[in-house]
C-alpha cells in the first residue's frame, strides 16, 4: 500500500487531519518528526497546516530549515510527490521548492471560509484525478495567505502552467491573479492555501448545495498522489 | 499601580542586582514585627492582614504577604461567593452524581459520556484584562482555560466564547471588539482548537466593563484522568513551559478583584502576555507526559502563578513542599522573589514527578523543546517552605494560603429600585398591528446589534481543525465528535440574558439555564452537565450581593429540577466602573452527549417542501425582550415564566425525533421571538418559507405582534420532511406537548408571513449581515 508521510513540526495543527485524509483515500499515513533526518522510506510527503515554530520571523521561514527539510528537498528534487497545505505551502515557498511567497492577508485578518476554486492544472502529482478546469469547494483558514511574486515570476508561473488552483468568486486574501496554489516545474511538488484534508469526510467538510458539511472534493488530492505513484 | 511602584513603594525590597538582594527572610520578619507592610496596596483589607499575622504568629515576610494577597483575593479565594456556591454541592440528586467523575473544586469537572470516554469542560472569565488590553486579555483567557483542561489529563478539542461589549455605536467599542476578537482568533487558531460557538451581545451596561468568558472542552479516556496534587515524599516539583516574566503581577488581586475607577491607574502591567506557540507545544508535551505515565499530577499556572500552584498542590497532597525559588527560569533576571511568586506569566505548568521518572520526564520536555527546572520536592513537614538563595522567605501551612482563606457573609439588600422596575411592564408599550409596521419592526430587530449576523467575528475563527466539528455557529450549539469509530460526540452551548437577570436574577438565571439546555437539545444531544461563569458587580454593594444570591439559588434549584450537575466554573465580581454595576450576567454553559453525531440537527431548513412546526405556546411576554429594547428602548417588568418541566419534556421530544431521524432542523426561540427564529432558519441555508400565524393567535389568544415578538420559553421551531409527518405528529400527541403546524419551506426565495408581510431572501440577508460589517469592517465574500 502507498505510504504517505505527514511531518509534524512544533506548532503543526492539521497533521492528524492530514493523516486521516490519507487513510480515507486508501493509503497508509506515516507520522514523521521535524527533528529527524529520516523520511522512513515513504512514497510521498505532506507538510501540514499550522503555525510551525510559532510562525516567528515569517510564516514557514524557520520550518523550512528544520532538520527533516533537507531530506524533503532531496526527495522533492528526485520527483517524490510533496504537498504543502497552508503553512506547508508557506514552507515550500520559503524552501524555494515552489515559486513565490506569502504575506499578511490584504484585509489584515485571519479568514476561515468554504472557498470555491478551479483546478487549473490537472497534470500534477496531486491533481491528476481532477477533470481539467474542475470547480471545487475546499475550506481555507489562514492569516498569511496572500500569494505574491514579482511580475516576471508570475508571468513564468502562469506560462508554465504552474498555477494549479485559482480562487473563484472571491479572492479571499488579495493573492495576485487569484492564485490559490502552485507547483514546481516538474509538477511533483504542489502547495496551496486551502485545506483539502478538511474536505474528505462527509459530515465534517464544507457546506455544499446538496447538503450541509458534505463536501469531499479534497479526496482527489490524495488519490491523485496514489495514482501518480502507481504510474511510476 | 505600575510595576515600579510595586517594587519601590509596596515592597521594602529594593535592589538593582539579583546577586545582592536584600531579603526579607522569616527570621528577619520575626525580628522586625513593627515594620510597615504594604498590605493595602496589594489589595488586602486591614482585618485580613491582622489575620495573616495571627496565623503566622509574626508579621509575614514580603514573600508571604505577596502569596496571601493574591491567594486571598476575591478572584482566587471566592471569599464573598463561597457561602452561596455550596448550594451547588448540596442540591444534588443521585442521578446528578451518576455520570460525574470529577465535580466542583478541581481544575475542571469531568463527565462520563460512555464507551470509556469522558469529557471535561469549564468556562471562565477574563473580563478586566480584556478591557485594559483587549488583544492580550482575550488571548490569555483562552490560554488559561485550555491549561485547566490539560491538567485533568484531557486533550483540549474545542473552545467557545461568550462576549459582551458596550453599545455597538460607541467609539470605544470597536477598539475592544477588534482586540478581543483578534486575540481569541490569534490564540485559539494557533492552538489548533476549533471555535464552535458562543454568543456576542452589545449593551451600554458593558461599556466600561466588557465580559470575555472563555470555555474549553477536552476529551479523555477514563483511565487517563489525573488530579493535581503533591503526594509522595521526595517526589520532585518541576516547573516547565515558558519562562517567568514580569507580566500579570497582581492580575488576580489588584486587577480582577477590584472595580475600575475613572481617572485611576491603568493597571496595564497586571495583564498577562500570551504566546500560543508555547502553549501548543506545552499541550503536546503534557499529553505525552501523561501517556508515558511520567507524572503524578500536573497543575496549571494561572491566577496567582507560583503562589497558587505550590500552595494548592501541597494542600491537595501530603501537605509539605520545599522550593528553591532561585531555580525558576526567568525572562527578566531583575525580578524580585515577590514578583516571581506573583507573576502570572502564561504557558507554564507545575508537575509532581517521582525521582525514578525524572530522567524520562526531562527527555520528554527536551523533545518538545520545553524548558524545565526542578524547583524542589514534596515533604512531610506540613509546611510550604520557599527559599531564595539560601534564605527562608516563606514558611506557611499551605492550607492557610490556598484553602482556609477568609469567608465573608457580605451584607445583602433587596434593591430599592427593583419593585418600580418590575412594575413597568412592556405590555403597555404600543404594539404594531398592520403588516407594514410588523415588517418594519421585524427587520429592525433582525438588523439590531444583538440579533444581527456575527460572521464578521466567527469568520476569524477556525472551525475545521481536528476534523471532528459536526456543528458550529450559526447553529444553536457546537457539536464535536469524540470517537471516530462510533460517532459518539458532545454538544455545548452558552447562554445568558442580562436584561432578564436585571429584572429578576432568580428567574433570569433559570432562563439562561433553560435556554442553554434547549440549545443543546435542539442539536439532538442530551444535556448532562453545567458549567457557569457568574459575572456581577461589586460584592461590597449589598444590592449586587442580593442579585448574586438570587442567581445562585436560581441556578442550583434549576439544575436540581433538571437533574444536571454544575461541574465547575468561576465567579467574576467587581464588573463595574465607578458605582454602576453591570446587569447580573450568569453565563450558563450546558454540555450534552449524542451517541452518534451523524444524527445532528442543524438550526435551519435545508430542503423545500418540509412542514414547519412550532412546539410550545406563546403568551404576552415582552418584558425584557429584544423587541422592547430595540423598538422602545425599554427595560422593565418581569421576565418570561420559567417552566423547567416543560423544557425537559421538549428536550425529550426532540431527542426522540432525532433518534428516529424525523427532524430536518430545529431552532430554539429566544431573543427576538418567533420572527427572529424564522428569519435565522431561512438564512441558515437560504431556503425560504411560507408561514401562517393565525392559529397561534387563536389558540393562545395573542395578537400578531405578540405571536411574532414574544419571548415565551419552551418553544422550538422544527422542520419535518413530508414523509415523516404522520410519525412526527404522533410523537407530539403521544407526549402531549403543544404543537402547531405553522408553515412550509419553499423555493420562493422569501420569508412570507401570510396576511402580514413578505421579505425577499436578499433583503433579509442584507439587513442581517450589514450591522457588524458597518461597525467593524467588511466581511470577506459578502
Amino acid at each position: 500500500m502507498t505510504r504517505i508521510g505527514v511531518i509534524t513540526f512544533p506548532g503543526s495543527l492539521d497533521d492528524r487531519d492530514a493523516q486521516r485524509a490519507v487513510r480515507i483515500a486508501g493509503a497508509t499515513p506515516v507520522a514523521l518528526w521535524h527533528g529527524d533526518h529520516d523520511l522512513q522510506g515513504v512514497d510521498a510527503v505532506i507538510l501540514p497546516g499550522g503555525f510551525a515554530y510559532g510562525d516567528y520571523l515569517r510564516a514557514g521561514a524557520i520550518a523550512s530549515f528544520a532538520p527533516i527539510m533537507s531530506e524533503v528537498i532531496d526527495a522533492a528534487n528526485k520527483g517524490v510527490p510533496v504537498l504543502g497545505i497552508c503553512n506547508g505551502f508557506q514552507m515550500l515557498a520559503e524552501a524555494r521548492l515552489v515559486p513565490g511567497a506569502h504575506t499578511r492577508n490584504a484585509h489584515q485578518q485571519f479568514i476561515r471560509r468554504d472557498q470555491k476554486m478551479r483546478v487549473e492544472n490537472s497534470d500534477t502529482a496531486w491533481t491528476n484525478e481532477f477533470a481539467a478546469g474542475a470547480e471545487i469547494i475546499i475550506p481555507m483558514k489562514n492569516a498569511d495567505g496572500r500569494y505574491v511574486a514579482d511580475a516576471e515570476t508570475i508571468a513564468r508561473v502562469e506560462g508554465n502552467g504552474q498555477v494549479v488552483f485559482r480562487y473563484l468568486d472571491v479572492n479571499p486574501n488579495g493573492s495576485i491573479n487569484e492564485i490559490a496554489g502552485v507547483s514546481n516545474e516538474r509538477g511533483n511538488v504542489v502547495g496551496l492555501m486551502p485545506h483539502p484534508e478538511h474536505a474528505t469526510e462527509a459530515g465534517f467538510g464544507p457546506d455544499m448545495p446538496e447538503a450541509m458539511a458534505s463536501g469531499t472534493d479534497g479526496i482527489a488530492f490524495f488519490t491523485s498522489a496514489i495514482r501518480a505513484l502507481q504510474a511510476v | 499601580m505600575d510595576r515600579h511602584a510595586l517594587n519601590s513603594g509596596a515592597f521594602t525590597v529594593v535592589s538593582n542586582s539579583p546577586s545582592v538582594v536584600t531579603v526579607d527572610s522569616v527570621s528577619n520578619a520575626a525580628a522586625t514585627p513593627e515594620r510597615e507592610q504594604p498590605w493595602a496596596a496589594l489589595g488586602l483589607k486591614e482585618d485580613e492582614y491582622a489575620k495573616i499575622r495571627e496565623i503566622l504568629g509574626r508579621r509575614p515576610t514580603s514573600g508571604e504577604l505577596a502569596m496571601y494577597s493574591v491567594m486571598w483575593s476575591e478572584h482566587c479565594s471566592y471569599k464573598s461567593s463561597k457561602i452561596y456556591l455550596r448550594q451547588f454541592g448540596q442540591k444534588v440528586s443521585e442521578k446528578m452524581k451518576k455520570n460525574l467523575m470529577v465535580g466542583m473544586g478541581e481544575n475542571a469537572g469531568v463527565v462520563d459520556v460512555g464507551n470509556g470516554w469522558a469529557v471535561t469542560f469549564k468556562i471562565e472569565s477574563h473580563n478586566h484584562p480584556s478591557y485594559i488590553e483587549p488583544f492580550q486579555g482575550a488571548a490569555t483567557g483562552v490560554g488559561g482555560i485550555v491549561r485547566d483542561i490539560i491538567s485533568m489529563g484531557a486533550r483540549p478539542v474545542a473552545v467557545m466564547d461568550a462576549l459582551r461589549f458596550g453599545r455597538i455605536d460607541d467609539p470605544d467599542t470597536a477598539r475592544v471588539v477588534h482586540g478581543v476578537v483578534s486575540g481569541i482568533s490569534f490564540y485559539g487558531n494557533c492552538l489548533g482548537l476549533p471555535n464552535i460557538g458562543g454568543e456576542t451581545y452589545f449593551d451600554s451596561v458593558y461599556q466600561a466593563n466588557p465580559l470575555v468568558n472563555a470555555l474549553a472542552v477536552g476529551v479523555l479516556r477514563h483511565e487517563d484522568l489525573h488530579l493535581a496534587n503533591a503526594r509522595g515524599v521526595g517526589n520532585k516539583v518541576v516547573l516547565f513551559g515558558a519562562r517567568t516574566g514580569g507580566d500579570g503581577i497582581g492580575g488576580a488581586s489588584i486587577l480582577a478583584s477590584d472595580s475600575f475607577s475613572a481617572g485611576g491607574p491603568t493597571k496595564r502591567p497586571a495583564v498577562q502576555v500570551g504566546d500560543p506557540f508555547a502553549e501548543k507545544v506545552l499541550i503536546e508535551c503534557c499529553l505525552e507526559l501523561f501517556q508515558q505515565e511520567l507524572v503524578e499530577g500536573i497543575q496549571d499556572l494561572g491566577a496567582a502563578g507560583i503562589s497558587c500552584a505550590t500552595s494548592e498542590l501541597a494542600s491537595n497532597g501530603d501537605g509539605g513542599m520545599f522550593i528553591e525559588l532561585e531555580r525558576v527560569l526567568l525572562r527578566d533576571p531583575t525580578l524580585t522573589a515577590e514578583e516571581i511568586l506573583m507573576s502570572e506569566s502564561q504557558e507554564r505548568m507545575m508537575a509532581i514527578v517521582t525521582p525514578e521518572k525524572l530522567e524520562g520526564f526531562l527527555a520528554a520536555t527536551a523533545k518538545w523543546d520545553v524548558e524545565t527546572s526542578v524547583l524542589g520536592e514534596v515533604t512531610d513537614t506540613g509546611r510550604l517552605i520557599i527559599n531564595w538563595h539560601g534564605e527562608e522567605i516563606v514558611n506557611v501551612e499551605p492550607r492557610t494560603v490556598a484553602v482556609d482563606g477568609p469567608v465573608y457573609e457580605r451584607p445583602v439588600a433587596y434593591p430599592a429600585w427593583i419593585d418600580a422596575l418590575q412594575a413597568d411592564s412592556a405590555s403597555k408599550l404600543s404594539r404594531p398591528t398592520s403588516g407594514d409596521e410588523l415588517r418594519e419592526q421585524a427587520l429592525r430587530l433582525l438588523g439590531s446589534a444583538n440579533l444581527a449576523d456575527k460572521s464578521w467575528i466567527t469568520n476569524q475563527y477556525d472551525t475545521y481543525v481536528l476534523g471532528n466539528t459536526a456543528l458550529s455557529f450559526p447553529d444553536d450549539g457546537g457539536m464535536v465528535r469524540v470517537d471516530e469509530e462510533s460517532g459518539l460526540g458532545f454538544a455545548v452551548a452558552t447562554d445568558a440574558n442580562g436584561r432578564f437577570c436585571q429584572l429578576d436574577p432568580y428567574a433570569g438565571a433559570q432562563l439562561a439555564l433553560a435556554e442553554a439546555f434547549r440549545n443543546v437539545a435542539v442539536t439532538g444531544a442530551t444535556p448532562v452537565a453545567v458549567s457557569d461563569c457568574l459575572n456581577f458587580g461589586s460584592p461590597e454593594n449589598p444590592e449586587v450581593m442580593w442579585q448574586f444570591s438570587q442567581a445562585i439559588a436560581g441556578i442550583s434549584d434549576g439544575c436540581l429540577a433538571m437533574e444536571i450537575p454544575v461541574t465547575g466554573g468561576n465567579v467574576s465580581f467587581y464588573n463595574q466602573t465607578g458605582d454602576v454595576p453591570i446587569h447580573p450576567t450568569p453565563v450558563i454553559a450546558v454540555l450534552g452527549v449524542i451517541d452518534d453525531v451523524a444524527k445532528r440537527i442543524p438550526a435551519g431548513w435545508q430542503d423545500e417542501g418540509d412542514n414547519i412546526y412550532l412546539l410550545g405556546t406563546t403568551g404576552l411576554e415582552l418584558d425584557g425582550s429584544a423587541w422592547a429594547g430595540v423598538i422602545h428602548d425599554h427595560l422593565g417588568g418581569r421576565p418570561p415564566v420559567v417552566d423547567l418541566d416543560a423544557e425537559l419534556q421538549l428536550a425529550a421530544l426532540i431527542a426522540a425525533g432525532s433518534d428516529q431521524s424525523l427532524i430536518g432542523s430545529a431552532h430554539d426561540l429566544a431573543d427576538g421571538g418567533l420572527v427572529q427564529a424564522l428569519a435565522e432558519a431561512t438564512l441558515r441555508f437560504g431556503v425560504g418559507a411560507r408561514i401562517w400565524i393565525t392559529e397561534i393567535m387563536q389558540r393562545d389568544g395573542v395578537d400578531a405582534a405578540t405571536a411574532l415578538f414574544s419571548e415565551s420559553t419552551g418553544r422550538v421551531i422544527v422542520s419535518v420532511p413530508r414523509e415523516d409527518d404522520v410519525k412526527f405528529q404522533g410523537l407530539c400527541e403521544g407526549r402531549g406537548y403543544p404543537v402547531l403546524r405553522i408553515g412550509v419551506t419553499d423555493a420562493g426565495g422569501a420569508l412570507e408571513i401570510q396576511d402580514q408581510f413578505t421579505v425577499e431572501l436578499d433583503e433579509l440577508r442584507r439587513v442581517h449581515r450589514s450591522t457588524l460589517s458597518d461597525a467593524f469592517g467588511p466581511v470577506i465574500g459578502q
